[in-house]
């Protein structure tokens, strides 16, 4: 349906959450325009209409006018009612997920989102939905507030350290959305977006099929697989170009100049503490702002990221 | 600066017609900072409250480990250094000027007691490493009877609502001992004792504050 | 007129006092040189200090606006990088909120004109105002000290956890917004204990201008809600500097803790920054309409229901946190309520304009920019209370443009109003009538051309703290630029015919723009004392139908102390 202010707002791909946004939308902005159209009229018209002629006008003394003033302020107060219980009923709404949605785990953290599935799929600034279904997403942070938008679903949420908080929506075509991160978090903020790939339902679980049941392949391939998962190329490249962190490439085994000084040698147990303890030793010219890996990675895992850097040469 | 008005007395400043307003002035103003006061320490009570909602338990469990009986003497230390602030006003009014300096002299004292006993109870607890923040490094007998894992929260709360108090009370001390002095120099008289009284009901908000406080950390049950 | 009754039924004896076109003493010449300026109590010179400290802090947190918006220009990096950007936001936004809208009005316009508009010859502690404004130059110093420090990139509001990692430049800076804060809450006491004790005979409270109004109710925001700014931002910086864990996640903390200590100041500083505006607009539309204002009770009253209502909305700054779905629901209910007051205001400023004798004068063309901007930021004021839409619209860009639209188009615009109004009265001379018009127009569509765009990105989800954004936005980007440069040439064109009328404008009449106001019967510049008597008052401030001479008594003899009776003939002076 053609609304005025139809161009303002992104198209619509959740219907069950976006339609009662949408339509409160329009509904303030044309009964904002009436109001403004009126107001703008008057002060152009009075500006006219009653310029000064000389400096002895005569205006009339009118302190008030009970009637006129309380109509328009009970006016107003009925119109912001209405918009009050709307806005609620359409944000209950928002709160009210469906029993039979579809749950995915969202952990936002500097500056990337990992999604865990039910059956051990994870990816890392996609998620991957089946269309027709509700999905919740609960969401989690690792480190500071992060917040999940979703324009095209009018969902948002904070990711807030130690709670979990949560949005839902119902897609209703195949195709992409993005997400967008809302709370500002750093340096790479506006870099942390990630993409929602709506498929149809039997090929969504042909995808989660593909992708669960946890890691394989050799070491190598899943320290790889652990690297791109948790977002650790986000800071440190993989090709020897400049981040915000040293670049893996040619790292093992490199002497690396510390902070405080010193010197060392990248190995085994340099990079495993740098792991679980981004602090205890930082490279010359970086800040500490890697969050420690303690009880996220486990020692099997940080082993395989070890062989996997120890090919990148 | 035609109306300097000649009939002034020294103490009225230019810009007030005369004394009663100058007095009524200072005590308003001094009546609208101490409600802001109370809303600073309003923040800290909220965030006290908050804790202890969410960690009931941390509470009596912690509070056990400060001195009630230090924590007691300190009130009463307080409630007699209201009295006898608000005795020095009484003198002040009554052009005693030699009871007014006494008065003030023994409240100053009074604030120090409370600082020096505050300082040990602050010692203690240092030494065996309840302390605020980062430097939270409790010895293992402490432990033993204080094993909540948000502890720190408990006693960083304390630390920020004492000390902020203890440092009004020092602002208090400095303000009697510039009163002391001022007095000295036969500025007060029945006529203009402004600063005595507005300092009084600043010292009055020190103690009420205090007389919240204490319960609220020491005697939790 | 003989004899003047005042409220508490006594009769004083009162002569007319013309205030001097050519005033050879005034307090611009009574005391010279900096030491003079910078010891002074008298708190027109200290308002002055504020005023061009507020300028100051204007023109470097714009060109950081200036900086940033030519960044947006295109997505990624054009010319500074990521942290470069962040940091600049985050500098223009606490610059902006603290340094310049917060004492904007009241510090600087408020301080000169509050004593006069009551009669008084300066405010209740004058030594505590110069103290203020001290206070005010070392929290402005510690700022500056953090940018020594690497600066800071937490953005104005200081969320945690981001922002109690421990960087020095934090510590610095919230210890500077600590300081700062003891500066608002020291005016605000200042303020309501002069409203109080200090009027001159004859003005009783429904006499007072609705200028006097409006500052009592910020002072009261300000003594109410700054303390616990205070405190807030010291548990923060305890956080930073020992890591007591009030507010940390990771020590046991709660950071919506934080967000609901930070707003319950900083959203009752959304009206310390805007009230004082509305004084402003209602002076300056009464004295440009020549008319009494309309529904005087309903503008004074209503500042006062913003002011507690004002207190009870702060949740709905975070609708998206987590926090409970009761306080949603009751945040989301109060926030229409405090939107009402703010409408009855709009339309009894329309009403005062009907059937006046309206002078489109610099300042009335700002206050006309003003109803319109400021109504549009209403509006979506209440879009963003809406709580369904607010979900989607939350922390884009179509938050920046509302409060844009209601800082800078409501706050902003007011306070060029009341400095084109109040210059004359200020500096004793004229400024540029036709720079000043063709300045307020270029204000006008800069303004409008750098936030319109906003509200469409906004809407389609560009987000706020961005320094990338996706192609599709690149349009909007371009003109909000565009439009800040526009903004840019305005801002210089003000800065301009303001020094020129210092260096060569012509004298001011003591009364241009013949208000019936009391701080318009002194002399332009004023005496060092406001007034060479003491002021009485038998009218209302806005009684336009009733002669100049009512409105230019004084005591005919001065006295001290109340109550005494005098019947004596007036007589007709001229002061020297």
């Amino acid at each position: 349906m053609g609304r005025l202010f139809d161009f303002m707002l992104p198209e619509n791909k959740s219907p069950l959450t976006a339609d009662p946004t949408d339509g409160l939308f329009h509904f303030i902005n044309e009964v904002s325009l009436i109001f403004l159209v009126g107001i703008t009229i008057a002060l152009i018209y009075f500006a006219f209409k009653y310029k000064r002629k000389s400096d002895n006008d005569y205006t009339p003394v009118i302190t008030h006018n009970n009637t006129l003033e309380i109509t328009w302020s009970v006016i107003p107060l009925l119109i912001t009612l209405v918009i009050f219980g709307w806005g609620y009923s359409g944000w209950l709404n928002l709160k009210a997920v469906p029993d039979d949605a579809y749950e995915i785990q969202v952990t936002g953290f500097k500056w990337n989102w990992a999604v865990n599935y039910e059956n051990g799929a994870q990816t890392l600034n996609e998620i991957h939905v089946p269309k027709g279904r509700p999905v919740k997403i609960v969401l989690q942070s690792r480190d500071v507030l992060h917040s999940f938008f979703v324009p095209d679903y009018r969902v948002k949420h904070d990711a807030v350290p130690g709670r979990y908080t949560y949005v839902w929506f119902q897609a209703e075509e195949v195709g992409e959305s993005v997400v967008f991160c809302t709370e500002y978090c750093g340096t790479e903020h506006s870099y942390m977006d990630a993409k929602i790939i709506v498929h149809e339902p039997e090929d969504f679980e042909t995808w989660l099929e593909i992708n669960g049941g946890g890691p394989s392949g050799t070491p190598v391939e899943q320290g790889e697989a652990l690297v791109m998962q948790q977002g650790c190329q986000t800071c440190h490249s993989v090709d020897g170009s400049a981040g915000l962190a040293p670049t893996f490439q040619g790292l093992f085994g490199r002497d690396e100049q510390l902070a405080d000084g010193s010197t060392l040698q990248a190995d085994e147990n340099y990079i495993r503490e740098s792991i679980l303890d981004p602090g205890a030793k930082i490279v010359a010219g970086y800040a500490n702002i890697m969050p420690p890996y303690e009880g996220i990675l486990s020692d099997d895992e940080i082993t395989n990221i070890i062989e996997y850097l120890k090919t990148l040469e | 600066m035609a109306n300097h008005s000649a009939s002034h007395p020294a103490h009225v400043q230019h810009h007030f017609v005369d004394s009663d307003q100058q007095f009524e002035s200072a005590k308003m103003g001094m009546w609208v900072f101490l409600v802001n006061e109370i809303l600073f320490f309003g923040g800290l009570f909220c965030a006290y409250i908050v804790f202890r909602a969410w960690y009931p338990d941390l509470f009596s469990q912690a509070a056990l480990e400060l001195n009630k009986v230090w924590g007691g003497v300190n009130t009463v230390v307080l409630i007699g250094s209201s009295l006898t602030v608000a005795m020095a006003i009484r003198s002040a009014q009554k052009n005693q000027i030699r009871g007014l300096r006494i008065n003030l002299l023994i409240t100053i004292a009074l604030a120090c007691v409370f600082m020096v006993i505050k300082y040990f109870e602050y010692e203690h607890k240092l030494h065996l490493g309840i302390a605020p923040g980062m430097f939270w490094n409790p010895t293992p007998e402490v432990l033993a009877e204080l094993s909540h894992p948000k502890a720190n929260i408990f006693f960083g709360i304390y630390y920020m609502m004492t000390g902020v108090h203890g440092l009004h009370v020092l602002v208090g001390i400095g303000l009697m001992i510039w009163l002391y002095i001022r007095a000295g120099k036969g500025h007060f008289n029945s006529e203009y004792y402004t600063p005595v009284e507005i300092t009084g009901l600043y010292w009055h908000l020190v103690d009420l504050i205090w007389i919240f406080l204490f319960p609220l950390l020491y005697l939790i049950e | 007129m003989a004899a003047a009754e005042t409220n508490n039924m006594t009769t004083l004896q009162v002569k007319r006092f013309k205030p001097s076109e050519n005033p050879t003493n005034t307090y611009l010449t009574d005391e010279k040189g900096v030491w003079a300026w910078m010891t002074t109590v008298d708190h027109k010179k200290i308002g002055l200090m504020y005023l061009a400290s507020v300028a100051f802090f204007f023109a470097f947190a714009g060109f950081l606006a200036i900086a940033l918006r030519t960044e947006l220009w295109e997505p990624a990096t054009n010319f500074i990088d990521a942290d470069t950007y962040n940091k600049y936001f985050t500098l223009h936004g606490a610059m902006m909120v603290f340094f310049v809208l917060i004492p904007s009005i009241p510090a600087a316009l408020g301080n000169f004109v509050l004593p006069m508009q009551l009669g008084a010859k300066d405010v209740a502690f004058p030594r505590l105002n110069l103290a203020s404004f001290y206070i005010y130059v070392i929290g402005a110093i510690f700022t500056f000290i953090s940018l020594a420090y690497n600066g800071f990139d937490t953005g104005w509001t200081f969320y945690t956890p981001y922002s109690s990692t421990g960087s020095t430049g934090v510590i610095w800076v919230t210890l500077g917004v600590f300081i700062l804060g003891f500066s608002s809450i020291l005016t605000g006491t200042n303020f309501i204990t002069t409203i109080h004790k200090l009027r001159a005979p004859g003005i009783t409270w429904d006499k007072l201008p609705l200028n006097i109004w409006a500052l009592y109710a910020t002072s009261i925001i300000q003594v109410l809600a700054t303390p616990v700014l205070a405190i807030t931002i010291l548990l923060l910086a305890m956080e930073n500097i020992m890591d007591i864990g009030i507010f940390d996640p990771a020590k046991g903390g709660d950071p919506v803790l934080y967000q609901h200590f930070f707003w319950f100041y900083s959203h009752p500083a959304v009206y310390i920054m805007i009230v004082p505006g509305f004084g402003i607009i209602s002076e300056v539309i009464s004295t440009f309409s020549k008319k009494t204002v309309f529904g005087y009770w309903a503008i004074a009253l209503s500042s006062l229901a913003i002011a507690f209502i004002g207190f009870l909305v702060w949740g709905h700054h975070m609708f998206t946190s987590g926090q409970s779905a009761v306080a949603t629901t009751v945040f989301s209910f109060l926030t229409f309520l405090v939107g009402i007051p703010t409408g009855i205001k709009i339309f009894n400023w329309i009403a005062t304009l009907y059937k006046g004798s309206i002078d489109m004068k610099t300042p009335m063309l700002y206050v006309f920019i003003f109803l319109f901007l400021f109504s549009i930021g209403g509006f979506t004021g209440i879009m963003l209370g809406a709580l369904s839409v607010d979900i989607h619209l939350h922390d884009t860009y179509y938050v920046v443009a509302h409060f844009h639209y209601v800082m800078m188009g409501g706050t902003l615009i007011a306070l060029l109003a009341g400095l084109h109004y109040w210059w004359p009265k200020m500096t004793g001379k004229m400024y540029n009538e036709t720079q000043g018009k063709i300045a307020a127009i270029l204000v006008f569509i800069g303004f409008n051309m750098t936030f319109l765009p906003q509200f469409i990105m906004g809407a389609q989800g560009m987000p706020r703290r961005y320094y990338n954004y996706i192609d599709q936005f690149q349009p909007f980007h371009q003109t909000s630029t565009i439009g800040s440069y526009i903004l840019g040439v305005a801002f210089l064109l003000i800065l301009y015919y303001l020094v020129m009328s210092l260096i060569k404008g012509e004298q001011a009449p003591s009364n241009p723009w013949k208000s019936r106001a009391l701080e318009w019967q002194s002399t332009s510049p004023p005496d060092f004392h406001n007034f060479a008597h003491t002021p009485v008052v038998i009218n209302g401030p806005y009684d336009y139908h009733k002669p100049m001479e009512e409105f230019q008594l004084g005591l005919a003899v001065e006295h001290n102390g109340h109550g005494e009776h005098h019947e004596v003939e007036t007589e007709e002076t001229e002061k020297a």
